[in-house]
């Protein structure tokens, strides 16, 4: 620094007025959307790891006969209603690999129950890539070789097994076949419906969006229980797990799109004001060019978001709805289904393990939630 | 004398990475101003900001000492306990943010508003509060203080505001007004008059004020001394008098050169020729009905613009000059079609001196698509002008894929060719619009515009959301490629300085109406109408010695009626535009 006659501070670092101006300022921010919210995303560390998990869960869905080691409706008529099953590895100290010791059931006639008696003194191994019942790998190939299973003459309840000796473990494993993408469908139904009648109003506005938004009112307004209660009395008893299945995530759809409507609504309101937007339309873009190419993929990673966070709300309405016993019907196994049998007060007091279904379901909600909230945070890299 | 507060090397970091701020040291004076300066970017806002501690949430201060010598003491800011440091905010120090539509809380009025720091601070009744708030009211310059006392912040205009944030700041007799941009946002006449306010409050109270502002103008109307800053560092510092007169540093220089100014005039101009018109505008006029506040109020009628008269001539460039509301982009919307003027009105353009006029104001679609051809536009904000989902190549060729025009590398092509037109390299191509300036993204946008090789080029204040020295080389850039490429423009700003760089004709409007038109060179050696020459005098003009003449300002500013007589112009009685001298036309009666 150096100081003038006059009392004047001047810098005297070099200084080139002539700034290059093809100087890349913001190095950093070239880049695609995805990218930089995958960045920011990486930090929130909740976020990332309930991404993780969703991701390991949906993986594993084409795999859960595989990894389960009884089919979903196998009975075992001798072991009806018996708590958990512990794996062991030492056997009076000794290390002889995983295994289980038998049990064998035990009439108790005061209280009118199975009691389950544990012999010690023979340790089961567990059998891995063994054949047991079949089943069909992501629903087409057929095999019948597990993960693992038990010895001949034991069980292995991890989770114990319910009111027909069926093994909640693996019924937990198939029903989130069905529990877990019903939530997709439902949003897939959601979205094309919401976005398409979002973006009619937000973009046209006036009348159409009138119309749209009252109708959306409507909508809203109706109870939504009594309308799923309604809804799926509608579907005729006959039809089989598959489509009945089909037709209730469609039906959650149809509830749930006013939300993601209105969403869309705003955004696309608050989007056409934007620059780029009217100078398409300057250039003599059509709207559906406008809102191909620069509204949606301007708000697709919020869609993203809103959707993360409705998924949760259809693995709860399909649950509900089983629970109640209008949703998926016995054959099909689901996380409500099986939760169905844990309505009466008496078998969560007696057989607490029958209630073992509600885990997934709050973790899997908890999961999406933390997603979600993490992607939301992620979604405008071009802050700051 | 010691100074009422001090900075020294004050130093400020987001999170752990390198300093933005670093080394700043200043001083203010009791009843003086400092002025900080700089571009965006430079860290005047933080600076000011660390003063208070109201840094974002990320930030912290990495050195430095920030040291108050006021009516309680001296105060160390930078290490004072937030909770005395609440008892400064308001108080000692207050402070003026730069934009008014959003620094008042919608929900509450504005009276309560400026007495919360009152009741705080001094713990004052209601009534003295409310007393002294109106008193404030009336001398920032409220025409009706009781009611502006009970009237919410959307009933008040964008200068009305800033007086009321300025009410709200004095009415603690603060020690230290930060004032951060006060004027930016606002039209350059009530810019003139709120500076002018400040300035008469400050010799009356007796407060220091530290002004932020990226204008030289506004620094040698208003400092004593000035702190330039750049990059987070300060360039030079010293007296107005002196840093104004003779900049030291290259970057003060650079800022001065740049500075928009009016030229001094020896004589007028002679008429634009009127042969070759590209575009006219003939009695257009533009009417919103707008809903009444309630059911019971009729509907009203707002007349954004009125029986206006507009050419352009082929190869020049038409500027229309207001302030905002008072039209001018209505037009320039109508202009290019995107809004039907109100029957009656005409809207020609001519795509060649031979070709036949195509009617904007009844287009066929297909007459709609060859019009967008010839006729583009410059928007104003360079980050919101450009998806941030695109790449430059996708942006730029996209008035082509619309069109039809040309393969795929052909566009390629011409987008790379557009770029170096515009100054930029090819290899910018494939990089996504957030990792340019301003300036750069200015500069693509242009170059979209001239994707289709149109003939009138619409710019809708390309250059008010850029820094002064990014506005200069915008401004050579469009004037190279107006003669390079033989463009018309039509050019809408409501900076008259701006304006006389690139201008062949400009028209001033006011009220949806023209009232003076002429060639700028006729416009500043003999402006007629009251309002140009407030707008004339409101500019402020880096020179210490040619102060904003605040009278002038104050006659052409004001309404309609206090014009003097035969410049008059109510609703339903409006003067005709009659010509004064040959190409000059003033709104007045004969």
């Amino acid at each position: 620094m150096s100081k003038l006659p006059d009392g004047r501070y001047v810098d005297d670092a070099p200084y080139d007025p002539d700034e290059n101006i093809n100087r890349i300022e913001r190095a950093d921010m070239d880049a695609p959307n995805w990218l930089l919210v995958w960045r920011k995303f990486r930090q929130h560390r909740l976020g990332l790891i309930s991404g993780l998990f969703l991701l390991a869960s949906y993986l594993m869905l084409p795999f859960a006969g595989f990894i389960s080691p009884y089919t979903p409706n196998e009975r075992n008529a001798d072991h009806l209603y018996a708590p958990p099953q512990m794996v062991r590895f030492f056997h009076e100290g000794d290390f002889v690999g995983p295994f289980v010791y038998p049990r064998t059931a035990v009439p108790d006639l005061v209280n009118y129950r199975w009691t389950y008696e544990t012999d010690t003194t023979r340790p089961m191994p567990l059998r891995f890539f063994c054949e047991a019942g079949t089943y069909r790998l992501a629903g087409l190939i057929k095999s019948d070789t597990h993960l693992f299973c038990a010895s001949e003459g034991s069980t292995v309840f991890l989770f114990g097994s319910d009111r027909l000796g069926r093994d909640v473990f693996s019924r937990i494993l198939y029903g989130a076949q069905l529990s877990l993408t019903v939530g997709l469908i439902g949003i897939t139904v959601s979205f094309i419906l919401g976005i398409g009648f979002g973006s009619i109003a937000g973009y046209f506005g006036g009348k159409i969006d009138w119309v749209i938004q009252r109708t959306i009112e409507i909508l809203r307004s109706l109870p939504e229980l009594p309308l799923w209660l309604a809804l799926s009395a509608a579907v005729p008893s006959n039809w089989g797990p598959v489509a009945v299945f089909f037709i209730i995530s469609v039906i959650l759809g149809i509830l749930d799109w006013p939300g993601l409507a209105r969403a869309v609504r705003a955004k696309f309101l608050s989007l056409r004001e934007e620059e780029y937007v009217r100078a398409a339309e300057m250039m003599g873009a059509s709207s559906g060019r406008v809102i191909r190419r620069h509204l949606l993929p301007n708000f697709v990673s919020h869609l993203i978001a809103s959707a993360t966070l409705s998924i949760p709300a259809m693995i709860l309405g399909e649950t509900a709805l089983s629970f109640l016993g209008l949703g998926l019907r016995a054959p099909a196994v689901s996380w409500g289904v099986m939760l169905a049998d844990a309505q009466n007060l008496a078998s969560i007091e007696i057989y607490p393990w029958t209630a073992i279904p509600m885990l997934p379901i709050i973790v899997v909600v908890l999961a999406f939630n933390f997603l979600g909230d993490g992607l939301r945070d992620s979604l405008d890299p071009y802050e700051d | 004398m010691s100074a009422l507060l001090s900075v020294e090397d004050l130093g400020i970091a987001f999170g752990t990475s390198d300093p933005v701020v670093s080394g700043v040291s200043f001083e203010v004076h009791k009843g003086q101003t400092l002025a900080l300066v700089g571009e965006s970017g430079s860290g005047k806002t933080i600076s000011c900001r660390a003063i208070l501690r109201i840094l974002p949430k990320k930030a912290r201060l990495s050195s430095g000492r920030v040291v108050l010598n006021g009516r309680d003491g001296r105060q160390e800011l930078h290490h004072l306990t937030e909770r005395r440091m609440r008892g400064i905010r308001g108080n000692a120090v207050s402070m003026i943010f730069q934009e008014p539509m959003r620094s008042l809380s919608p929900l509450h009025r504005v009276g309560n508003q400026v007495i919360e720091a009152l009741v705080l601070h001094h713990r004052v009744s209601a009534a003295t509060a409310k007393a002294a708030a109106i008193e404030q009211f009336e001398r920032v310059g409220f025409p009706d203080p009781e009611r502006a006392f009970r009237a919410y912040p959307f009933e008040l205009s964008g200068g009305m505001r800033q007086r009321a944030m300025i009410a709200m700041a004095m009415i603690s007799k603060p020690e230290l007004l930060i004032a951060d941009e006060p004027t930016t946002a606002l039209d350059v006449t009530t810019q003139a008059q709120v500076l002018g306010l400040i300035k008469e409050l400050q010799k009356e109270t007796g407060t220091a004020v530290i002004l932020v502002t990226h204008d030289l103008g506004v620094v040698a109307n208003m400092a004593e001394s000035v702190v330039v800053m750049n990059k987070g560092r300060v360039m030079e510092a010293g007296p107005a008098s002196a840093v104004l007169r003779a900049p030291a540093h290259g970057y003060t220089q650079k800022l001065f050169a740049a500075a928009p100014q009016i030229p001094d005039v020896a004589r007028a101009a002679p008429p634009l020729p009127r042969e070759d018109l590209i575009l006219t505008l003939s009695d257009v006029s533009k009417t919103y009905h707008v809903r009444g506040n309630s059911r019971w109020k009729p509907e009203m009628l707002v007349r954004a613009c009125r029986g206006v008269d507009l050419a352009v001539t082929r190869g020049k460039t038409l500027a229309i000059v207001g302030e905002s509301g008072s039209g001018k982009t209505t037009c320039a919307r109508i202009a290019l079609g995107a809004e039907p003027p109100d029957p009656g009105g005409k809207v020609a353009f001519r795509a060649s001196a031979d070709a036949d006029p195509i009617k904007v104001h009844a287009m066929s679609r297909a007459a709609r698509t060859a019009f967008q051809r010839q006729a583009q536009m410059v928007f104003q904000d360079p980050y919101s002008s450009l998806s941030p989902r695109m790449r430059v190549m996708d942006a730029l060729t996209e008035p082509l894929e619309i069109h039809g025009i040309g393969t795929w590398s052909e566009r390629r092509e011409k987008a790379a060719e557009m770029l170096q037109w515009v100054g930029l390299k090819r290899e910018m191509l494939f990089r996504y619009p957030h990792a340019f300036s301003g300036g750069q993204r200015q500069r693509l946008s242009i170059a979209r515009a001239l994707m289709l090789n149109p003939s009138l080029l619409v710019c809708d204040e390309p250059t008010s959301a850029l820094d002064v020295s990014v506005q200069e080389q915008i401004l050579t850039l469009l004037e190279d490629i107006r003669d390079r490429a033989g463009l018309s423009y039509l050019f809408i700003s409501h900076d008259l300085a701006v304006v006389a760089r690139i201008a062949d004709e400009v028209a001033v409007m006011r009220q949806g109406l023209v009232v003076e038109q002429a060639p700028p060179e006729t416009l500043f050696y003999n402006p007629q109408h009251p309002y140009t020459k407030a707008l004339i005098a409101a500019q402020p003009e880096p020179d210490i010695n040619k102060p904003i003449d605040l009278k002038l300002v104050a006659n052409g500013a004001g309404a309609p009626e206090s014009w003097p007589e035969s410049f008059r112009f109510t609703p339903d009685i409006v003067p005709s535009l009659t010509e004064v001298e040959p190409g000059h036309k003033v709104r007045c009666h004969a």
